[in-house]
């Protein structure tokens, strides 16, 4: 299939990595950035390509993890997509039924593909993020490694 | 046999408001939210999800409290609904490999490179009533390690794998696509991805007895939990005007990889067998039961007598999916009337004929040791046809 | 990623009444063949689309269907993977649905999907770009038509009935066409047998 979608290639993982972030992150404090960034900058004139939509993906296995794929069950997922008037498209794509979720994913989506806007939001909003992300996942860890068994031998005297 | 009736619409109507007020009980007692049910029976939306085959916690819930606790009904509601979501498409296979592990443990090897992680379960618990759970009381912060678990914990198969003492689970030629029970219905012989979503989706209770039946000696397969883990994997699409894989959040998932003796034969050297089991949330005994009934309706494949009813993929896979047994069991209460009316008149005079039978075979010969029973039996028949 | 962007032009207003409006159109269209069916109020698509084949392509195409274009254009391939998730194909053979925006030009019916006997239904759906329907030139005859229906459709090259005709010859095999002209659709399931006039039967 060819590549009509005019990225540079080698953009993806800064992307990829952004919009994981924002799918993971609370809808309030998406909410709350979002105020912060339009106090600062202007937003270009923007219209909604895809409004909010909810649907399904079905969720893809391997049977013993490695092996053939199977279906296991579907996820709902929110979607909506979001256009400046350069034709620069934000993308919204979240687990659950979070419409706002969604609308908020796709605008930062938007701004954070502005080569103006990119390294202010990446440092005060993906960054943080990133980091109560990690380290919400290092608690969760450390709690489980805390009912980690230390198995100890009673040796014959 | 059918039959159109009419009428009952005000008894319908006035049932539903009977519903809804045994659904809501004593008003006396605070009304659950969908929210409580979700943060606090976390394991009952688990159910729901993994049988709805539905991962939403939100509607689960919704269907919990709708169904007044019936994990089948609440199942059954979770099904309907997603029929009227469009389908967006299929996600990338979820890597277990990856997941951020809550809890993992084998019972195959005691020193496995990361541990036995116990996380919060409920094996070590004492099945004491805890009386004092009637109060609220402030929930304590729960003990941290110091260090959290490695980044990496291997898959207990994919060690045995390595010295080949494992069969290994490699993608076919090609990796091809899945068929899918959503879509197409259930057709035999089932591929093994065909029965692994049926049994995804299956009802808990169902595999929970067939994979007991093959510990009981129906269809032994000597099985071992290898490895079981839970915790929370990524879930990556990839948009088609996109065209890359992106992660939209978070699923949790339970894992269960059974070990299980194999002979091997003239071609294959001896070596362990698998049976895989993965369920929606924490839903351990789920996945457990699975992997049990997976490896046992491997049976053909790998050669092995079928002679038990856990290794037959037509009585598993038609009888597993709760959804589809609760609707034809219990369109039993539909009308069926006219149906018993014939069944009551077809009675009546059989017995008329059996009176007159017992009259002539009292005049002409003994009713007990004469050909009165084989007479019946020709009746019955002729009646029938 | 300042580069220049293409900008995308959006889908239908509201995605679920629209679609299935046009869904029903076409179900009449294939259902009463030689039947115009008016489909307004229509978004404009890109190039080589039209609004009429845009629409069907949008009521219909997902990312279970792959699409064929006769002549894609950079616009149009972007703007149906963005709006139906459609995977676009580079084989007429591999189509569910293929767009024919120059009927001149249409390759043989025989290199689209066909079916199998076991499944009919997997076959293409061709979406032709009429240059305008009239009232006379074709009679159709065939199920959900009573009696026969006349009309003319424009742009088609000469021998295109020809092949119709020997398509007939598979059944139940065959491809389905759907007509677009401005804002109107016309259907012709492969059921349907087209005679041209004064040509003889």
């Amino acid at each position: 299939m060819t590549d009509f979608s005019g990225e540079p290639s080698g953009s993806h993982a800064q992307r990829q990595h952004w919009l994981s972030i924002l799918a993971l992150a609370p809808c309030a404090t998406l909410e709350q950035a979002l105020q912060q960034t339009l106090t600062v900058c202007e937003p270009p004139p923007l219209g909604w390509l895809r409004k909010p939509q909810s649907g399904l993906y079905m969720v893809r296995a391997r049977a013993g993890g490695t092996g053939a794929q199977f279906n296991l069950g579907e996820a709902s997922v929110t979607r909506c997509a979001v256009q400046d008037d350069s034709g620069r498209i934000g993308v919204g794509y979240v687990r659950g039924g979070n419409a706002r979720h969604a609308e908020l994913v796709a605008l930062f989506d938007l701004f954070l593909q502005n080569d103006e806007s990119r390294p202010q939001l990446l440092a005060t909003v993906i960054g943080p993020l990133a980091e109560r992300q990690a380290a919400a996942r290092e608690t969760a860890s450390r709690e489980a490694a805390a009912t980690r068994v230390n198995f100890y031998t009673l040796a014959r005297e | 046999m059918y039959v159109a009736v009419k009428g009952g619409e005000t008894a319908i109507l006035n049932s539903h408001e009977l519903l809804a007020a045994a659904r809501r009980g004593d008003e006396g007692v605070p009304e659950i939210s969908p929210a409580q049910i979700r943060e606090q029976m976390r394991l009952g939306v688990a159910r729901v999800m993994s049988e709805g085959a539905l991962y939403d916690e939100e509607l689960a819930a919704l269907a919990l409290k709708q169904a007044a606790g019936d994990q089948v009904e609440a199942i059954f509601l979770l099904r309907a609904y997603r029929t009227t979501l469009p389908r967006f498409g299929y996600s990338l296979p979820v890597d277990s490999g990856r997941m951020n592990i809550r809890r993992r443990i084998s019972a195959a090897f005691k020193d496995l490179p990361g541990g036995q992680v116990l996380g919060p379960t409920y094996d070590y618990t004492q099945r004491l009533l805890d009386f004092s759970l009637h109060a609220p009381a402030a929930c304590k912060l729960p003990p941290c390690a110091d260090e959290p678990l490695p980044a990496a914990m291997p898959r207990v198969a994919d060690l045995l794998g390595h010295e080949g003492l494992m069969e290994a689970e490699l993608p076919p030629a090609g990796d091809p696509a899945p068929g899918d029970l959503s879509r197409e219905p259930l057709r035999f012989p089932a591929d093994r991805a065909t029965r692994l979503q049926n049994l995804a989706r299956g009802d808990e209770g169902f595999l929970l007895a067939m994979g007991y039946s093959t510990q009981r000696g129906y269809a032994n397969s000597h099985p071992f939990a290898g490895e079981i883990r839970m915790g929370e994997v990524a879930l990556e699409i990839v948009p088609e005007e996109l065209g890359f894989p992106i992660a939209i959040g978070e699923i949790t998932l339970t894992e269960c990889q059974m070990i299980n003796q194999f002979a091997g034969s003239s071609t294959v050297p001896p070596q362990f067998t698998r049976g895989y089991g993965l369920a929606f949330g924490e839903a351990e005994r789920k996945a457990m039961a699975m992997a049990l009934v997976d490896r046992a309706l491997r049976a053909a494949e790998l050669g092995e007598e079928v002679v038990a009813p856990a290794q037959q993929p037509e009585f598993v896979l038609s009888h597993s999916d709760n959804v589809e047994a609760s609707g034809f069991v219990q369109h039993l209460k539909l009308p069926h009337y006219v149906d018993f009316q014939s069944e009551l008149e077809l009675l009546r005079k059989m017995r008329k004929r059996h009176e007159g039978r017992k009259k002539v075979s009292v005049t002409e010969g003994n009713p007990l040791f004469g050909t009165g029973g084989k007479a019946h039996t020709e009746i019955a028949v002729g009646e029938n046809a | 990623m300042n580069a220049p962007h293409i900008p995308l032009l959006p889908g239908f207003a509201d995605p679920v009444d629209d679609a299935q409006r046009i869904f029903r159109a076409v179900l009449a269209a294939l259902s009463r063949p030689g039947m115009l069916q008016a489909i307004s109020g229509l978004p404009p698509a890109p190039a080589p689309l039209c609004a009429a084949s845009g629409a069907v392509l949008l009521a219909l195409a997902d990312y279970e269907t792959p699409v064929w274009l006769q002549s894609p254009s950079p616009e149009a391939c972007a703007w149906l993977r963005f709006h139906c998730g459609a995977p676009l194909v580079d084989a007429p053979a591999e189509a569910v649905f293929a767009v024919i925006s120059q009927p001149l030009a249409l390759p043989p019916l025989a290199a689209f999907a066909q079916g199998l006997p076991e499944y009919p239904d997997r076959s293409a759906t061709l979406i032709v770009h009429s240059a305008g329907f009239g009232d006379q030139g074709l009679r159709l005859t065939g199920p959900g038509i009573q009696d026969e229906c006349r009309l003319g459709i424009d742009g088609l090259a000469p021998d295109f009935w020809r092949s119709w005709q020997s398509q007939q010859g598979h059944a139940p095999l065959g491809v389905d066409l759907l007509f677009v002209n401005g804002d109107s659709l016309l259907g012709l399931p492969r059921s349907t047998r087209v005679d041209v006039e004064g040509k003889g039967e």
